[in-house]
């Protein structure tokens, strides 16, 4: 590959910045200072492409947008052609490659923080700081539903740093001068080193908190993330001796007996591809926590993430034992700066203590995890996206087949798990398969209109009426959206919440979303959030979702202001297409709620 | 001249109830062009890896819950496909109706005859839907690049990339509708890593990438293939002995191509044998 780079020179702030990520470039053909002996011989430089989305966070990190100098350099250093890196760096949302200031405030307009006013609160931003754009940008959903309406300050700096608002108050966020910013110190180890500021406790997100029975969420509240000896104390690290008394094999073994299917919204057996992906002949094997929670509505992850950091440690590291993995990558969405600052320490202080590294616990096993930070792209969610923007490609879904156990991440076998999946891997070890499978723990995210919004844990049999009685709703209940904006609204609250009851009620346990909808919610202006989103979020590969999202998006505008049958037909003639022929499970979902609310809430009648 | 094949084994392939019988490792796509189906395809390019972005040659398999794209999915012993099902056909007219309503198809080939076939009407949508409508960029006396007739297909990167090329002068930039084809920092081409070879004009299925001979003329209004003729020859630049058909209308050679089964070069050209005709 004979590489042309345009010769646009870097600042020094976004040279140190891009070393302080991938180290000194050794010669002058990877962007160093020129030297009479670099010409005395040809130098095959390493691709390093996976390392440019860590390399651009670091200078977007640093000055707050990308200059074409910057660019340029990343490029030098990781042998990546300068109009890929470009079209990478243009996916991201949260990548500027036009001047900004360094701070940028993310305001949240999706669906739970537009149920509690976020259009008031867009407003009142709008007023103070003028069109979105450079200081203040809408945002698709924050995670931080249970405490709607939410925003996100990020501010470059050689120290970056992230301030949680939630909820949200204008005054406050446009007021509040860069220096006052609370910073604690940096976490050490891997990944991001953003200070986090301004968030209320993670445990005012988990309503049971400190109650007997959780299974999940038994540390929230009880145990300080911060701490491995609490996490020893609190039963940590016996699932992970277990497996090493069982052998890969019995592992597998348990999980396949406990029944356990994914939690991230395909609902695909566990064990059945953990063992298909043990068995693969091809090596290396590498393991993937999908960590990229990005379906509006959805904050479990993050909540197990932020009180319970060291269990996803232990969880991957007893998936990688399993499937013989000896890399773990571990893909936080970029929204997430408190999570990734918790797992980026526990990560550290595992490594430190043996759990992670060369020969864990003295058992001859060696595993490790990196973390890598999203930049803003719900499809990244997506299993095999995921390992393109790890890759250092566009994060555009692959065809499948070949599924990701046999050719995932860099083209070997992948196991891919979402958070909520991997840390029930912890009680099947604990307690045995057939223990765990008798009262087994979901998790589901309570927003909207109800009283305790949070993360509450419930065992599978559970109904909607005795989640939401748990919760506690406000106002006249309208229907309640089940599983996010790919989900869909429901009205009949007795429907059993288990993936063959939704799926009987025509719904969908999804990602866990419960968004209660109050008779005070503009449902069609709602819709038109959802089909925003699509569009917004659609990669643009195929003309189905590309094309698609915009055309729905364009008739729930005209219908909001007119119903007409011809809107409504071709609503299902494009919706249908979605669902058929796109590549990827977002176009193939992105019609599910608009057409469950035409048909079972008659919003356009 | 066509190289030997290793031997391969046979697997039979039901298309539309009818089997045919296919090599291992062949495309649904290739056996439905075995049992003489005429499945529509935009994106697929011959010479290229599919992408399987336009999903105009989906088909239904039997037991599939979504749609496949014959252009990449691999044929199976056994796989039943119905290219002609309802569904199949309603998703295809479809996305003709979504990329007409969006995307300038006057210039590819075969478009017109679809979307009447399919009964498409990509009026449907209203003449406030959004397109990619944007003013061509003419910035090299080569070829023209005009995005109004981009479907995004990713031929032109992969053939400009590690498909053949190897300059990775072009990627897709943006996301969703707003993805385009660009340089890096949309640079203008001549201050691009571009070497005009052409293999992307080549592979270009709607036009949007063209001569700068056929473009103006195009403007003028004096394209006339019916009035051009074909004429392959070979490349007398240097001693690979690249395959050029020259399109030649009143005299004057108009554009170059090349074909596409040639084993040595499949289709690819560089600047000098694709451009580099003014001294003839």
């Amino acid at each position: 590959m004979d590489i042309r780079f345009r010769d646009a020179e870097p600042s020094d702030e976004e040279r140190a910045a891009v070393d302080a990520v991938l180290g000194p470039p050794a010669t002058g053909w990877e962007g160093g200072a020129r030297s009479a002996a670099d010409l005395r011989f040809a130098a095959r430089a390493e691709p390093r492409r996976d390392l440019l989305l860590p390399a651009l966070h670091a200078v977007n990190d640093r000055v707050g947008w990308i200059s074409e100098g910057a660019l340029d350099y990343v490029c030098r250093r990781l042998t990546v052609p300068p109009a890929e890196a470009y079209g990478v760096a243009t996916f991201y949302s949260l990548f500027s490659l036009r001047p900004r200031p360094p701070r940028v405030l993310h305001v949240c307009t999706d669906l739970a923080c537009q149920a509690k006013g976020a259009r008031r609160l867009r407003e009142q931003v709008e007023e103070r700081l003028g069109p979105p754009g450079e200081t203040w940008q809408e945002s698709p959903c924050l995670g931080l539903c249970e405490r709607a309406p939410a925003a996100l300050a990020l501010e470059a700096g050689p120290a970056p740093r992230a301030e949680v608002y939630a909820p949200a108050d204008a005054d406050a966020m446009v007021s509040t001068p860069a220096d006052a910013m609370a910073g604690a110190p940096s976490p050490n180890g891997s990944g991001p080193r953003l200070d986090v500021a301004g968030d209320a406790p993670a445990v005012a997100a988990v309503p049971q908190a400190g109650q007997d029975g959780l299974i999940l969420l038994r540390r929230a509240g009880r145990a300080d993330p911060a701490s491995l000896d609490d996490y020893r104390a609190t039963g940590g690290c016996t699932a992970l001796r277990r497996a090493f008394e069982l052998g890969p094999a019995g592992v597998i073994r348990e999980v396949l007996e406990s029944g356990l299917v994914g939690r991230g919204g395909a609902a695909f057996p566990t064990g059945r591809k953990w063992d298909a992906a043990a068995r693969q002949p091809d090596h290396p094997h590498y393991l993937v926590c999908n960590a990229d929670e990005s379906e509006p509505g959805t904050f479990k992850d993050r909540v197990v993430m932020e009180n319970d950091p060291y269990a996803l440690v232990e969880a991957m590291t007893v998936a990688a034992y399993a499937t013989g993995c000896a890399q773990g990558y571990l893909y936080i969405r970029g929204e997430y700066p408190r999570a990734a600052a918790r797992l980026a320490h526990a990560i550290a202080t595992a490594r430190a203590r043996g759990l992670l590294g060369p020969d864990i616990l003295g058992k001859g096993f060696s595993f490790d995890i990196e973390l890598r930070r999203g930049a803003g792209a719900y499809i990244c969610g997506e299993e095999t996206a995921i390992f393109n923007s790890i890759e250092g490609h566009r994060g555009e879904p692959r065809s499948k087949p070949p599924f990701p156990v046999e050719k995932g991440l860099f083209g070997k076998p992948t196991v891919v798990n979402n958070v909520e999946t991997l840390v029930n891997v912890l009680p099947i070890l604990e307690r045995g398969a057939r223990a765990y499978a008798a009262a087994e723990p979901k998790l589901f995210c309570v927003s909207g209109a109800v009283e305790r919004p949070g993360v509450y844990e419930l065992t599978f049999g559970a109904t909607l009426r005795e989640l939401l009685e748990l919760a506690g709703t406000t106002g006249t209940t309208r229907a309640v959206l089940l599983g996010g904006a790919a989900g869909a609204f429901v009205t009949d609250l007795d429907i059993p919440l288990t993936f063959e009851g939704t799926r009987d009620a025509g719904a969908t346990l999804g990602s866990g979303v419960v968004l209660v909808i109050d008779d005070t919610v503009d449902l069609r202006q709602l819709l038109l959030r959802i089909a925003e989103f699509f569009r917004d979020e659609s990669c643009g590969q195929c003309v189905p979702c590309r094309v698609g999202t915009v055309r729905q998006e364009e008739a729930l505008h005209r219908l909001s202001r007119r119903v007409s049958h011809d809107d409504l037909v071709l609503l299902r003639d494009v919706g249908r297409t979605m669902r058929d022929a796109s590549i990827c499970g977002l176009g193939q979902t992105a019609w599910n709620a608009v057409e469950s609310a035409i048909d079972r809430l008659g919003v356009y009648e | 001249m066509i190289p030997l094949q290793p031997p391969r084994r046979l697997i039979d392939v039901q298309i539309d109830d009818e089997t045919v019988r296919v090599p291992e490792g062949a495309t649904i796509l290739d056996a439905c062009r075995a049992a003489g189906k005429d499945v529509p395809t935009l994106c697929h390019g011959d010479t290229l890896t599919p992408k399987n972005a336009c999903r105009v040659c989906v088909v239904e398999v039997e037991g599939a819950r979504t749609l496949a794209p014959a252009c990449s999915r691999k044929a199976e012993a056994g796989m039943k496909v119905g290219t002609g099902s309802e569904r199949a056909r309603h998703s295809r007219k479809v996305v003709l109706e979504l990329l007409g309503s969006s995307v300038d198809l006057s210039t590819t080939p075969r478009a017109a005859e679809w979307t009447a076939e399919y009964g498409a009407d990509p009026a449907r949508f209203g003449a406030d839907a959004a397109t990619v409508e944007q003013p061509a960029k003419v910035d090299n006396d080569l070829y023209v690049r005009d995005y109004s007739k981009c479907i995004l297909c990713y031929k032109c990167v992969d053939a400009c990339g590690e498909q053949w090329q190897n300059t990775f002068a072009i990627g897709v930039a943006g996301r969703g509708f707003d993805g385009t084809i660009s340089t890096e920092f949309d640079a203008p081409l001549t201050d691009s890593a571009c070497v005009y070879c052409g293999n992307c004009v080549e592979v270009c299925p709607t036009g949007a990438l063209s001569f700068k001979t056929e473009f103006d003329m195009r403007a003028e209004g004096t394209w006339d293939e019916s009035r051009q003729s074909e004429t392959t020859t070979v490349c007398s630049y240097c001693g690979v002995g690249c395959n050029l058909t020259l399109h030649v209308q009143d005299n004057k050679i108009v554009k170059v191509t090349s074909p596409h089964d040639n084993p040595v070069t499949k289709g690819n050209l560089c600047v000098k044998g694709r451009f580099g005709y003014g001294y003839v």
